[in-house]
């Protein structure tokens, strides 16, 4: 698997670490919303699908990436910075499950 | 008289083998059923089984999307034991353990249970003094555990590097003797049978497509084959758990899931007579009846519904194998294949009623679920037949990722490619 790293280029995967599910929204530091600090540290889509995830270039310059992969195929589509904004990218919605 | 003795196996010998039954009938999908069993691996037919067996509930139908031993009962590494730390699992698995001690007389299906021992290598002093207290943990429970020393690590595996100059020297390891291997194709078949011989219908090459429902109760599953009616419906699929559930309108689960690779040697001589475990890394191995070296490591390290894994978690494995047993270096490595793995949010299972009305679930094995396989199926046919669950699953509710009331064997925290 190669990922494309938007500063070094594409990359063998071993230079990357995962860092998971990039859909989850973490709540405010302050929050007290149970639901929203559940659905952020337990809850995943886990799509067999394109899945938005973050990857750190640990490897090379180090750049957190906002990476759609495919898990069935784990083809790329897209590999961009994470800074900032991956949160825009968040649909995690907060289930409120108990 | 038993289907498979030794009289009926002479009978047919003599008759030229025209008289066995097929082990399962293909039957086609009735309108309704009392309890339909979503997934057809190891867990959904000992579901079904017991099912049958204890509680008499036997018009059951268990839907399989592939063939039968398809998923991950046949590509796991066939390693059966009970050497956990929290009580919780302990007590799960070594009742797992007494079902599996009988299993081969109680289906009357050799599943070649062979209890050869499960060795967890310390590389550490600290690392031991880890396992002696996960040892007494055990004992505690009355699940069986020992202390070897090097030496005695160096009897029971004369081809194991425990010179001082490997490079992570072995500083003693924890036993479990009653621990073993199984032959998992012959564990579904075995349960396959027994279950279709009781009334079960075994549905193949049938994918559930959504949910019936009824407000919120489910009351049925539609499939490729149609329409299906159930007062009861139990979902045990493993990897595929968050797929299913989103036919059924849930939307995230306390799961992901991710790739774990197998792998088997070509045919050796007598190498390994027990399950051998590294501490150092993930690795694993035993030796298969035919010669074979089954082994595996870690999982690859994203989400994946791949059955197929990636070459540096190839190259790893083999690397630890042969920090163990340099003298593998020139061994062939036969083939290599891949499973999904429902990975838990603390490596507990999952056996509930619900989440939803008539909806029964079982899933979040984690890569562990092989040895599993009695007693998950034990278990969740109580919690179908009684609407709740039997004391050996209470602790493994949906809901405790939400109250704190974990089961986190290994102290990792919420990431479940760690476990």
């Amino acid at each position: 698997m190669l990922i494309t790293c938007p500063y070094c280029g594409p990359r063998d995967v071993i230079e990357f670490t995962y860092q998971g599910d990039g859909n989850r929204q973490r709540p405010q530091p302050a929050s007290q919303d149970l639901d929203a600090w559940n659905a952020y540290v337990y809850e995943r889509l886990n799509p067999a699908g394109d899945h938005n995830e973050i990857w750190q270039h640990s490897g090379g310059c180090r750049a957190h990436l906002k990476v759609v992969r495919n898990t069935l195929t784990h083809e790329i589509s897209s590999a961009a910075f994470a800074r900032g904004d991956h949160k825009s990218g968040a649909r995690h919605k907060a289930e409120g499950k108990s | 008289m038993a289907e498979y003795s030794a009289f009926s196996l002479l009978k047919n010998a003599f008759n030229g083998n025209k008289d066995w039954k097929p082990a399962w009938r293909k039957p086609d999908p009735k309108a309704s059923y009392d309890v339909i069993i979503i997934g057809g691996g190891g867990h959904g037919l000992s579901t079904a089984y017991y099912l049958a067996k204890e509680h008499g509930i036997t018009n059951v139908a268990v839907l399989e999307k592939g063939w039968l031993g398809s998923g991950n009962v046949g590509r796991n590494t066939t390693a059966v034991r009970s050497n956990y730390l929290l009580p919780a699992n302990t007590r799960f698995y070594e009742h797992s353990m007494k079902l599996w001690e009988n299993l081969s007389h109680d289906l009357n299906y050799n599943v070649m249970f062979s209890q050869r021992g499960c060795l967890n290598l310390a590389h550490t002093p600290a690392q031991l003094d880890d396992y002696a207290r996960r040892g007494n943990a055990m004992r505690h429970l009355g699940v069986d555990a020992e202390l070897m020393t090097t030496a005695e690590i160096a009897r029971l595996v004369p081809t194991l590097d425990v010179s001082g100059n490997a490079r992570f020297p072995i500083v003693g390891g924890l036993m479990q003797r009653r621990a073993g291997t199984a032959r998992h194709d012959a564990v579904a078949w075995g349960y396959a049978r027994g279950a279709d011989r009781r009334g079960v219908d075994i549905i193949e090459n049938c994918e559930v497509t959504g949910f019936l429902r009824d407000g919120d109760r489910i009351t049925g599953v539609s499939t490729t084959r149609g329409e299906i009616r159930a007062r009861k419906v139990a979902v045990a699929v493993a990897g595929s758990t968050g797929q299913v559930m989103q036919l059924a309108g849930i939307e995230t689960m306390p799961i992901e899931s991710y790739v774990l690779q197998a792998f088997v040697t070509e045919s050796l001589k007598p190498f390994i007579d027990t399950v051998l475990t590294f501490g150092m890394g993930h690795f694993y191995m035993s030796q298969s009846d035919k010669g074979g070296l089954v082994y595996g490591g870690d999982l690859d390290g994203y989400n994946s519904y791949a059955q197929r894994g990636s070459l540096p978690i190839v190259d790893e494995v083999m690397s630890e194998m042969l920090a163990l047993f340099p003298g593998l270096a020139r061994v062939r490595m036969l083939r290599s294949w891949g499973g999904v793995c429902d990975m838990s949010m603390d490596g507990s299972p999952i056996i509930t009623t619900g989440p939803l009305p008539g909806m029964y679930l079982n899933c979040g094995w984690c890569y562990g679920g092989f040895k599993a396989t009695p007693a998950s199926g034990w278990c969740f046919a109580w919690t179908i037949a009684k609407d709740e669950p039997h004391d050996l699953n209470a602790p493994f509710t949906l809901d405790r990722f939400y109250s704190g009331l974990l089961i986190d064997d290994k102290g990792q925290g919420a990431t479940p490619r760690l476990h």
